[in-house]
């Protein structure tokens, strides 16, 4: 990447003094709602640090590393399908193959650890590795190229789901 | 290993997915609402994404390139061992409008939280979901000390077809959400009841 695009990158499309006008008029953070208050996890987030988690970077700087580096500037999967945010990462039990991560990055290590726990939604994922949802689906395109992990395939589209499903919903959420 | 547990030949139950999402207006409490039923405290998620085209593989040109952070809400609500349904909540700007595509997709349906002292926020989503043929409820979160109207009126109002459900309710409450998504969820059941009519109930 050039020093203009990190430049870019880093500071943002307006300049350098201004923090990311996404997180200050976004809905999450501006809003007076009770979860307006907690502070989103990690260090890109917005203000400056906080006493709970001092970081020597500036939080406007952006991440450490850049997210789309782990997925070495891919953008899209390997995967023939776009995955959906609710699709669920499920391990295959070759991930349990000793031997099986050493060409592995560790997030790739770490997408396969909290599967393990609970197979988990492509969503969930992102948010707990505080990773872009466009890099996570990369990472996960990998492992299911490499047999790793399946993904499930929520309910096409076209065909809305059936009917004795949806009585399943309701019963479901009134038994709450 | 670097996996860091001995053999887990475990079988995981492979739940069905589903998604129910949340829109409406600035501050109107999609955040407060996905809360009030999520067993998980609402995870935010983001997307980075470039507005000038989304393969962007080459990095020629990076000067037009205009990289934007979407946060995202959701939550979960595991109804059994083999059905959770997440929540969404849609990002609140109207430029991130083609994110509610992917959303969109595959959703069981929608709630669109109204807030009465500033209906016209609600218009695009409702409009939004019309169109689609997304199925989806109106809740009117009824905030402390803002005025209350009739259910009729918001409706005129909302110029709400007959058949969408107008529901009151309060973010806050997770029984009153819980009223809320069942309406969504009864509204997608007679939407997918006439549209397979030939499958007797």
């Amino acid at each position: 990447m050039s020093d203009a695009a990190e430049r870019n990158q880093l500071n943002g499309p307006d300049g350098p003094s201004r923090p990311d006008e996404s997180y200050g008029s976004s809905e999450p953070y501006g809003s007076n709602e009770p979860y307006a208050a907690y502070e989103p996890y990690g260090a890109k987030q917005d203000g400056p640090t906080t006493p709970d988690h001092p970081h020597w970077f500036d939080d406007e700087a952006g991440p450490v590393v850049r997210p789309y580096a782990m997925t070495r500037g891919r953008t899209s999967a390997a995967t023939r399908h776009r995955l959906d945010l609710i699709a669920l990462v499920v391990p295959e039990p070759a991930a349990d193959d000793p031997g099986r991560d050493q060409t592995l990055s560790p997030e790739h290590v770490e997408i396969v650890e909290r599967c393990f726990e609970q197979p988990q939604s492509i969503a969930e994922l992102a948010a707990g590795l505080d990773l872009p949802v466009g890099v996570v689906r990369v990472l996960v395109g990998d492992l299911v190229e490499d047999e790793l992990v399946h993904v499930t395939r929520p309910v096409p589209p076209a065909e809305l789901p059936d009917v004795s499903i949806l009585r399943e919903v309701i019963n479901g959420l009134r038994a709450l | 290993m670097a996996f860091g547990r001995s053999s887990r030949k475990k079988q995981y139950v492979e739940p069905v997915t589903l998604k129910i999402l949340v829109a409406g207006g600035f501050g109107v409490g999609k955040t407060t609402l996905v809360g009030a039923v999520s067993e998980i405290r609402p995870l935010r998620t983001e997307e980075i994404l470039s507005e000038a085209g989304r393969p962007v593989d080459d990095l020629h040109g990076v000067e037009a390139k205009k990289t934007t952070t979407v946060a995202m809400d959701f939550g979960r609500i595991t109804l059994r061992e083999d059905l959770v349904l997440y929540l969404f909540g849609t990002p609140g700007q109207d430029r991130f409008w083609f994110l509610w595509d992917e959303l969109a997709q595959g959703a069981l349906g929608a709630v669109v939280l109204a807030d009465t002292r500033r209906l016209e926020d609600s218009f695009a989503a409702i409009d939004y979901f019309e169109r689609r043929g997304i199925p989806f409820t109106v809740a009117v979160n009824c905030f402390e000390g803002a005025q209350r109207f009739p259910a009729e009126s918001v409706r005129g109002a909302l110029d709400l077809d007959p058949e969408v459900e107008l529901v009151m309710c309060d973010a806050r409450d997770r029984e009153s959400v819980k009223n809320v998504l069942v309406a969504v969820v009864q509204h997608a059941l007679v939407l997918a009841d006439q549209s397979h009519s030939t499958v007797a109930p």
